[in-house]
């Protein structure tokens, strides 16, 4: 049998079918399934010792009306601000760095990336201490070059950055892998056209690196994105949202509604809102890209 | 025979001795987070003394940390699947005794000639009563005290705390006690809501009215508790602030003997006894009055239970049976809320620290706490209010007014 015949018809999507079939009934099961009762529940008042109560759209009406949603949308947005454009450039920097060839690149490259394969957990309880304002390292670092540190997670002005550094440390061995794919992928011959006409580096980086880099920019900033709207896991160990709530963000909220406050369908609708905030701006973000890409 | 006739003779055979065991045996389940991780010996050993004297009931366990307890039991209720028996803390009592997920045990506890009720710590015992209802029996109670090291005070040249301590008493030995030299600080009490509601009813202060329909939290003598509360840290530097704790815990200063008065719970009596100094309890100074934290322990039945009988039976031995009784004790796993002094020798008669019967003392200005179906809410919004006070971002007047606005809503 030839590779043509198998690739056409029942005996290419019969295996298919079989081979896939076990991850697709756990994909429907455990999260096809939930994303659906949640999009149900977020109709209803739920506190799971009643019965399930149809209520409509209250819960959204609720939730665009409620401070705290507002509060932890903007601090969500703030920890965004911070850490996105960082994590990007710096992972970028990385990624060009570590493309030269250099004794020990490939033990480099490894060590920015043990991070991102760490625990949410380690890394916070870590971190925590790093910044711990009598005993941590940083502001022991930062006591040596005269500065007397900030009270970092205690103080509300300082835990969201606290927390954005965190988050860029753990992080930016991802970026950095995706950008040395994508360099790779930039033919050579470009390059060496631009040795040839002696251009300055700098130049070389501007006019052939990053707009080639473009699809990778873009699916970099996407995924970060998406990932960064549903900060939850540091947030949780670090600060539980505080001081005074200066890091409470959207995701942390979800939990609380759900978890500790018995409203089940209320934290599925801020869920639900969250959803729909992440595809407009992923959207967004796509036509954008799109115009961009036809400009080159 | 044929194969198959064996085969299901093998069968019927099988489900016929199934059926005998169960027309034998009850089993119920128990889910508890106090027994876990320590206790476990101790659970087993009760339950062994309980199946001992009821071999018709078995009882099955399951335990969990406490931090993980609550969601995993909330999980059981929206599956329908509690276990027959659970173990609540009376914060957690109320939201499900208030949703109906708990059986009234009174028709029971009726019937039962041969119980009294009188073996409870009455106070205790009615924490787990709603409407009437009893719908938990107490397991165990725990206060807070006035922890202090002996020999920072005979350093000091001060005298002990004493009974008739009022704040300022407090405050003026915590400032002869401060000593920034040593890193010594005079007193400990956390800025957090559980702290609140006592503090302020040393100043005849309540977070809710009696019947629980008003909130009274923005009242000049809270306002003042809470001044207080603050003032110890900010103004007269007795108190460490959370950046100057960084992240250690008040009762590991205690120990390393960094704090000379703190306030704890009873649960810490048995941590504390191997300090490499003297120390002792004594009842906590108040303003215009004495007043302590009162936590419990209940376990309740399951409004679902197929077996509430046998439930019920579990429920009243793992409480109140001189077994029980005695297996805590013995191990120091939190005090049985029991009337029986001589089941309490064993407790008063441990050497450290030397005034244990403050303990009891404490329960006659008990405090509990203002638990409301909407209890975490309260609590995390109360909480976020004190914390703004407590960084200086908002007086205590005006946190204690926002606070009163979102919580009025959660009544």
């Amino acid at each position: 049998m030839s590779a043509a015949s198998f690739s056409r018809g029942w005996p290419k999507y019969g295996a298919l079918a079989v081979l896939l079939a076990p991850s697709l009934a756990g994909m429907a099961i455990f999260v096809m399934g939930p994303i659906l009762g949640s999009l149900a529940l977020s109709f209803s008042s739920w506190d799971m010792f009643a019965d399930i109560e149809w209520i409509g759209i209250e819960n959204y009406t609720k939730a665009v009306a409620d401070p705290a949603v507002r509060t932890a949308l903007g601090n969500t947005l703030l920890f965004i601000l911070g850490y996105l454009p960082p994590v990007v450039s710096i992972g970028l920097g990385l990624a060009l760095m570590l493309n030269r060839t250099f004794p020990g690149r490939t033990l480099f490259r490894a060590i920015y990336f043990v991070p991102v394969v760490t625990s949410w957990v380690a890394v916070s309880l870590v971190w925590k201490w790093l910044l711990n304002p009598e005993f941590g390292l940083i502001n022991y670092g930062l006591s040596l070059l005269g500065v007397d540190g900030p009270g970092w997670l205690y103080d509300p002005q300082w835990a969201m950055a606290g927390i954005v550094l965190t988050s860029i440390w753990k992080d930016v061995g991802f970026i950095m892998v995706i950008y040395l794919a994508g360099l790779q992928e930039i033919p050579n011959n470009l390059y060496e056209a631009a040795e040839i006409d002696g251009i300055h580096p700098l130049q070389v980086f501007w006019r052939i690196t990053l707009p080639l880099l473009a699809p990778t920019t873009f699916f970099v900033t996407t995924i970060s994105l998406i990932n960064s709207f549903q900060v939850f896991d540091q947030v949780w160990i670090m600060t539980e949202g505080g001081p005074a709530g200066a890091t409470s963000v959207i995701m942390e909220l979800i939990y609380k509604n759900a978890f500790r406050y018995y409203q089940m369908g209320y934290a599925s609708a801020i869920s639900w809102l969250l959803f729909a905030i992440i595809f407009a701006v992923t959207i967004a973000q796509h036509l954008l890209q799109r115009r961009w890409g036809a400009t080159e | 025979m044929s194969k198959t006739t064996k085969l299901l003779a093998g069968l019927a055979a099988t489900a016929l001795l199934a059926n005998m065991a169960n027309a034998q045996e009850t089993t119920i389940k128990y889910m508890t987070f106090s027994a876990a991780p320590n206790y476990i010996a101790q659970l087993e050993e009760t339950i062994a003394a309980f199946e001992a004297q009821h071999p018709e009931i078995n009882v099955e366990y399951e335990t969990a940390a406490f931090s993980d307890y609550f969601t995993k039991l909330q999980t059981l209720v929206a599956s329908r699947s509690l276990p027959d028996t659970f173990e609540l803390n009376y914060e957690n009592f109320v939201t499900y005794a208030e949703r109906d997920a708990l059986l009234d045990l009174n028709p029971l506890i009726a019937a039962d000639e041969s119980f009294d009720v009188g073996v409870y710590n009455p106070t205790a015992l009615a924490a787990f009563a709603l409407d009437g209802k009893q719908y938990g029996l107490v397991e165990s109670f725990s206060n807070v005290v006035l922890y202090y090291n002996k020999d920072l005070f005979d350093a000091a040249g001060l005298d002990y705390p004493s009974a008739d301590w009022t704040w300022d008493d407090e405050l003026a030995a915590a400032q002869a006690l401060t000593n920034t030299e040593t890193g010594v600080w005079g007193t400990f009490s956390p800025i957090q809501f559980w702290e609140f509601y006592k503090t302020i009813a040393q100043n005849g202060g309540a977070v809710l009215n009696a019947d629980k329909t008003e909130v009274t939290l923005a009242t000049p003598e809270n306002v003042e508790a809470l001044t207080w509360m603050i003032d110890k840290v900010n103004t007269h530097k007795v108190t460490p602030t959370d950046a100057e704790m960084g992240g250690q815990s008040p009762e590991d200063l205690f120990k390393a003997g960094k704090i000379a008065m703190l306030r704890t719970g009873i649960w810490m009596l048995g941590a504390f006894a191997d300090a490499p100094f003297n120390w002792d309890i004594e009842l906590e100074p108040g303003k215009t009055q004495k007043a302590h934290h009162f936590f419990a322990n209940g376990v309740a039945v399951s409004a679902q239970s197929q077996n509430a009988e046998a439930a019920y039976e579990w429920v009243k031995f793992l409480t109140s049976s001189k077994e029980a009784v005695e297996i805590r004790i013995a191990a120091g796993w939190e005090l049985p809320a029991v009337t029986d002094e001589a089941a309490l020798e064993g407790y008063l008669a441990q050497p450290i620290p030397e005034s244990r019967e403050v303990v009891f003392e404490a329960l006659d200005s008990a405090v509990v706490p203002p638990v409301i179906g909407n209890w975490n809410q309260l609590t995390d919004a109360v909480g976020k209010e004190l914390d703004e006070a407590k960084l200086g971002r908002k007086t205590p007047e005006q946190a204690l007014t926002d606070a009163a606005a979102i919580v009025q809503g959660l009544l």
